[in-house]
């Protein structure tokens, strides 16, 4: 194994680690989305119609965007994490270590992107409750795409991290731009029928394409229910490429971290 | 076996600037290979700046360090590879056990397998740490994980021990063990060390010593040589009226006397011998009159002027980082 594989490998196996022994962190990357999921999806119920769409509920409209919201929460937990091991000079030992940052970098994206593939598994079991009409095949599609979202998103909140000093802080990076990112997603409304001016900014919007992606992945038997949305491929490509961008940030970010 | 790339550190002209504040002028010295090296200075005088510099953790605004002709500047990567570093804060993670701390460490340092468990249970024992190798490090008491973090420094056999105020957070039992164990370091691996602190004890017994204030070397030499400088032997004396006393004592010896603190400080080569004439002359006048061997505090006062406590409580903690 080449040292940049197993600088990457120990990270990346650390934050799985910790993320297992910090039972708070399960519950606020896990268990909130998925309250929130059923107390909105249920109070909405079928008073919400989706414009140009068929017949679903609330419950089910909301599905895919719970499940994006449960990885944006991992990615954010993980990129938490990284904000305390500077506090609590953790990393200053990786730091001095012989490795490059983008082995480090790498590392810890990857643990994100893995936590919250793990996670949007478990989130799977709740389909026939949301009556997504899922197959094996979609189920598998589905997890890479959540995966892929997730080294995003934890790419971009490195990006962040790196250069934040306090989780104070990062709340508020978080509140300002991570939420209405996922807001603005099409996870919780979609793009047709919202203000022209929103609408605007929700096409541009990188992560509307990953929950588009997940939708069509999610409902590759039944194409037709998701037929408005960007397509698959298109989706998929603007995903990579924006965390391509996010990750090569990050890894410049933290090139020129002092720790 | 490093001799022909020159010392195993040189630090050569550093200067650093946080803004307008100058942290460091123009610093220059040199460490030996198999030396235990003190730099010895009040906490916000330079020393963690210094020591983030030549762990390769931050780019001095100019000047260079070099670790076994190694430049932090142009090759951090190489001196990453020679050297180990104790940081002041534990840099161990608490959510893993003392173990795998070790492990994930020697990974970093590109080793693996049954080689890093053995080399990693090696240490622990070594250590007296293996019975707490499955605990969580966060179960562990200040002093054993200070013990953790040296035995993780020097997993990968680092040729150069960089040490940041290892003593800080140990009760007085424990600094003698992390002394001792630096001694026995030395002597079996001829490692070179490194290290700062604030302790005036902790820097005597380093092979030599570098006094830093204000972000000035303001003196390099072993600890008895140091203390030679001051002077034979330091006369303190307490007075009613210390200013007017200062003047009639030093017409009386020729010597300077100094005025530290609302004490009077005077080296000289036969103190022993001006006691009983001062007690003599300003019956009254003096309370009290102490005798000493000059100690690196004697040193640090020669130079700056100042107590050592006194410079220390002038500089906030907080500005050091």
């Amino acid at each position: 194994m080449t040292p940049y594989m197993l600088c990457m490998g120990t990270i990346w196996q650390r934050e799985i680690v910790r993320f297992v022994r910090q039972r708070s962190r399960i519950i606020g990357a896990f268990g909130q989305p998925v309250l929130f999921w059923l107390l909105l999806g249920s109070g909405f119920g079928r008073n919400f119609r989706y414009a140009g769409g068929g017949g679903e509920g609330y419950l089910e409209y909301f599905y895919p965007g719970i499940i994006a919201m449960v990885v944006l929460f991992t990615a954010i937990f993980s990129t938490f994490a990284v904000v305390d091991d500077r506090k609590a000079r953790f990393l200053q030992g990786v730091l001095a270590a012989p490795v490059p940052r983008s082995a480090i970098v790498l590392g810890q994206v990857m643990g994100g992107a893995t936590l919250a593939l793990l996670q949007g598994v478990l989130l799977l079991i709740a389909t026939p409750l949301a009556g997504v009409p899922l197959n094996l095949e979609a189920a598998i599609a589905s997890v890479l795409v959540m995966g892929l979202i997730g080294f995003t998103l934890t790419a971009l909140g490195l990006l962040l991290a790196w250069r934040i000093e306090s989780t104070q802080g990062f709340h508020s990076i978080m509140n300002l731009l991570l939420i209405p990112l996922w807001l603005l997603s099409g996870a919780v409304f979609p793009v047709a029928g919202a203000h022209p001016l929103i609408g605007l900014v929700m096409q541009v919007n990188p992560l509307t394409y990953g929950v588009a992606a997940l939708r069509r992945t999610l409902y590759l038997s039944a194409p037709d229910a998701v037929a408005n949305l960007p397509g698959l491929w298109l989706s998929v490509l603007v995903m990579i490429a924006f965390g391509g961008v996010c990750f090569s940030l990050a890894v410049r970010t933290a090139e020129r971290s002092e720790g | 076996m490093n001799s022909d790339l020159g010392p195993a550190l040189a630090v050569q002209g550093v200067t650093h600037r946080y803004g307008s504040r100058v942290a460091l002028k123009d610093v220059r010295f040199e460490v030996s290979e198999g030396e235990i090296f003190a730099l010895l200075g009040p906490n916000g005088g330079g020393k963690t700046t210094l020591f983030r510099i030549i762990t390769t953790l931050m780019r001095p605004t100019s000047g260079d360090a070099q670790v076994f002709g190694h430049s932090v500047r142009d090759a951090p990567h190489a001196v990453r590879r020679k050297i180990g570093v104790v940081f002041q804060q534990p840099g161990l993670d608490p959510k893993l056990t003392v173990f795998e701390n070790m492990i994930h460490h020697g990974r970093l340092h590109g080793m693996l397998g049954g080689t890093l468990r053995n080399a990693a249970d090696a240490l622990l024992a070594q250590f007296g740490l293996i019975d707490r190798k499955k605990d969580y490090v966060e179960t562990l008491s200040g002093g054993l994980q200070r013990r953790v973090e040296l035995a993780k420094a020097l997993l990968p056999r680092p040729e150069i021990l960089f040490l940041d105020e290892p003593s800080t957070g140990l009760d007085p039992g424990a600094r003698i063990d992390f002394r001792n164990e630096l001694k026995r370091l030395r002597s079996e691996t001829n490692t070179t060390v490194v290290l700062t602190t604030h302790f005036i004890e902790e820097a005597d017994h380093a092979d030599r010593v570098g006094v830093i204030h204000e972000g000035d070397l303001v003196a390099i030499g072993a600890p008895d040589a140091l203390k030679k400088e001051v002077g034979g032997e330091v006369l303190t004396i307490e007075a009613g009226d210390p200013e007017s006393l200062r003047a009639k004592l030093e017409e009386m010896f020729s010597c300077e006397v100094k005025s530290v603190d609302g004490s009077l400080r005077a080296e000289m080569r036969d103190a022993h011998a001006a006691i009983p004439k001062i007690a003599e002359a300003f019956p009254g006048e003096v309370r009290s009159i102490t005798l000493g061997k000059p100690t690196l505090e004697d040193v640090f006062i020669n130079k700056t002027g100042k107590r050592f406590i006194d410079a220390d409580e002038d500089l906030p903690e907080a500005r050091k980082s």
